[in-house]
């Protein structure tokens, strides 16, 4: 990538994400979307794409901080067990202040938080490799909106309404998509930050050959939580912010959505091309429009043909978007390829 | 909860009942998981969608008794029709991937499994459907324990079928060659076993496995399109419990299962039996963490 492209991108993408809720005003709450979903992708590529640790579960944390923001903003100022009991029959009005208040302890609990299981869920299932650890994480989550369904404090299935904005809904809604949009470019420039450094060659040493890497004295243990950590803070974050978003918390549907925010997540970033820093970005982008795009037309059957694209994905084209293109043009990644080398690799291969 | 507890221990009859029920539901969670096991062992397919071919193979029983067709007759029709449908999965997508890294042919089968959940969602709908077979229930022991002939029925077919099938992989050819395949890929190529047609064999024989199993299902129990994934699930943590290529682990801790759910469904309530499920896995697989990390101590 050279300077010119670089510079156009860095630069473009913020002042187009700024452009666009005003050139667009009726699809902001669309816009703030596709910003979760590039974290999402983003997230998920730390310990998928980069560590080579596919986890079918990330939106566990998703969900968590959804729900620990939701009880640090109501409790902040209420009894929770009542709020919740009443299932949002009981307007309780909160003050600007209070409301701003909530949100910013909420959001950073729910980071917070989400790192503290991230670390607890760690240290359970970082002994299972490959396929066991994406079953077994598709398990927590799983396992999670079950146990918070039948939590009466927490709402149980009936869910939690989230305080009222104080503000009409236009400002809202801008005021949401913003916030997502920051974290989500704060979350590119950290990957960033973390893949251009010493941490970025650890965790692919540990996605190559763990034994080895474990073998070299690198702890692997350590650098795997903290990858999860990474991931279930930002996620955390946005499950706060999300919740805030809609007004209304569920188990199912909206805290932990395993079948379709779970596995978009995992989609969206082999699209794009896992272990590629832009790779979730472009995949996340391409899935959100053209799911947006077409969704509706589908008249039910937009589900199966999600499960469709994730088979013919899988199947077909594996690498992603940048990963086909890495093959196609190495130069232009910066991968020099010794022809003689590799074309002696395929006759081997070959014999 | 503490309620629930006494009652087992005042009314000893009751333990009866919950036992014998999870008996026969565990004897056809052990069918499914010794299909996965199958897969598992010889292709090394970790299949997430075995729990939706149980439910395909309810609701085609559950078809055929629409058109007055019962469904133990049934059950051989759907054992045949999942064993094709098996078939074109194998050829179309699971034959792509079976080389590659164990996470494609997960995500793979993950990906078949919300496809097929969402076309039985589209032309079965949401309800909850059942497969009359119109059998009597019959009480026990003074009356205070019933059993449902239905279960029992199925209960023999599991067996049955279970039966049939060990004997199909230790006598005939084809068993002999997933055997051998199972063993070592390349010496079965060697000595002449046409290893893709075996794994598409097994593949098939997996998906009809599981479609008997969901026959049974749709007996006894109430299938729904989006019930798969706690059959997958099942499924996993009784291989995953049982290790590989043991078969009587496979069939003890089948029935150990569905034991286990029915005494946690009573004391915990009905609502949290995919919570023990899940919960289950995730023990298991903790379980199996701490026993190889003893190994790893033991070698240094």
């Amino acid at each position: 990538m050279n300077a010119a492209t670089r510079w156009l991108l860095y630069g473009g993408i913020p002042v187009v994400g700024i452009v666009a809720p005003l050139l667009f005003p009726n699809y902001t709450f669309q816009f703030a979307v596709l910003w979760v979903m590039i974290l999402f992708a983003q997230t998920w590529d730390v310990m998928g794409g980069q560590m080579g640790y596919n986890s079918l579960g990330n939106i566990f944390f998703f969900g968590a901080g959804m729900y620990i923001s939701a009880i640090a903003q109501i409790g902040v100022f209420y009894d929770v067990a009542e709020y919740t009991s009443a299932f949002g029959a009981i307007k309780v009005e909160f003050s600007a202040a209070q409301y701003f208040v909530g949100l910013t302890l909420g959001t950073i609990l729910a980071g917070i938080g989400c790192v503290a299981l991230a670390v607890l869920l760690g240290l359970c299932f970082f002994g299972l490799r490959g396929p066991y650890f994406a079953i077994g994480t598709l398990g927590v989550a799983l396992a999670a909106a079950e146990l918070v369904g039948s939590i009466q404090y927490l709402g149980g299935g009936g869910g939690i309404s989230m305080p009222v904005f104080p503000g009409d809904p236009d400002l809202r809604a801008r005021f949401y998509y913003y916030l997502c949009m920051v974290l989500a470019i704060l979350v590119f420039l950290f990957v960033r930050w973390l893949y251009a450094g010493h941490f970025g060659l650890t965790v692919n040493a540990i996605r190559d050959d763990e034994d080895k890497a474990e073998a070299m004295g690198i702890h692997t243990k350590r650098y795997k939580i903290v990858a999860w950590g990474v991931a279930a803070f930002f996620l955390g974050m946005s499950g706060a912010l999300y919740g805030n978003m809609i007004g209304f918390i569920e188990p199912l549907e909206v805290a932990f959505p395993t079948t379709t925010f779970g596995i978009f997540m995992v989609a969206m970033c082999l699209l794009g091309g896992k272990g590629t820093l832009w790779g979730p970005v472009l995949g996340a982008t391409l899935f959100h429009i053209v799911k947006e795009i077409t969704w509706t037309h589908l008249l039910g059957w937009q589900w199966v043909a999600l499960g469709a694209i994730i088979i013919v994905n899988i199947v077909f084209f594996q690498q992603g978007i940048l990963g086909w293109a890495r093959e196609r043009w190495p130069e232009r990644f910066g991968v020099t390829v010794d022809r003689r080398m590799s074309a002696d690799r395929g006759e081997s291969e070959a014999a | 909860m503490l309620t629930n507890i006494e009652l087992l221990f005042q009314a000893p009859l009751l333990n009866v009942q919950l036992l014998l029920d999870g008996l026969f539901i565990g004897a056809v969670f052990a069918l499914a998981a010794y299909g996965l096991a199958l897969v598992w062992g010889v292709m090394n397919v970790k299949n997430l969608a075995q729990g939706d071919f149980v439910i395909a193979g309810g609701y085609i029983a559950y078809s055929l008794a629409q058109i007055g067709m019962h469904p133990i007759l049934g059950l051989p029709i759907a054992f045949m029709v999942m064993f094709v449908f098996g078939w074109v999965v194998y050829k179309v997508i699971i034959s792509r991937v079976v080389h590659k890294d164990l996470f494609t042919s997960l995500l793979a089968t993950f990906g078949l499994s919300l496809l097929l959940q969402q076309v039985l969602n589209l032309i079965y709908g949401p309800d909850v459907r059942t497969a009359e077979s119109g059998f009597e229930i019959r009480t026990i022991l003074g009356g205070f324990v019933t059993v449902a002939d239905i279960k029992l029925a199925s209960f023999i077919l599991a067996a049955l079928l279970a039966v049939g099938v060990v004997v199909f992989m230790k006598k005939s050819r084809m068993g002999q060659a997933i055997r051998a395949t199972a063993q070592d890929p390349r010496a079965a190529r060697v000595v002449g076993i046409d290893t893709e047609r075996v794994y598409a064999f097994t593949y098939a024989l997996n998906a009809a496995i599981c479609g008997a199993a969901g026959v049974l299902i749709s007996m006894m129990w109430v299938i729904q399109p989006f019930y798969g994934i706690g059959y997958s699930i099942r499924s996993f943590v009784i291989v995953t419990a049982a290790g590989l290529g043991n078969l009587p682990g496979v069939i003890i801790s089948g029935l150990g299962l569905g034991v286990l759910e029915q005494f946690s469904a009573f004391v915990l309530g009905a609502e949290l039996q995919v919570f023990i499920v899940v919960s289950a896995l995730l023990v298991v697989l903790i379980w199996r963490q701490l026993q190889q990390a003893r190994h790893r101590q033991a070698v240094r």
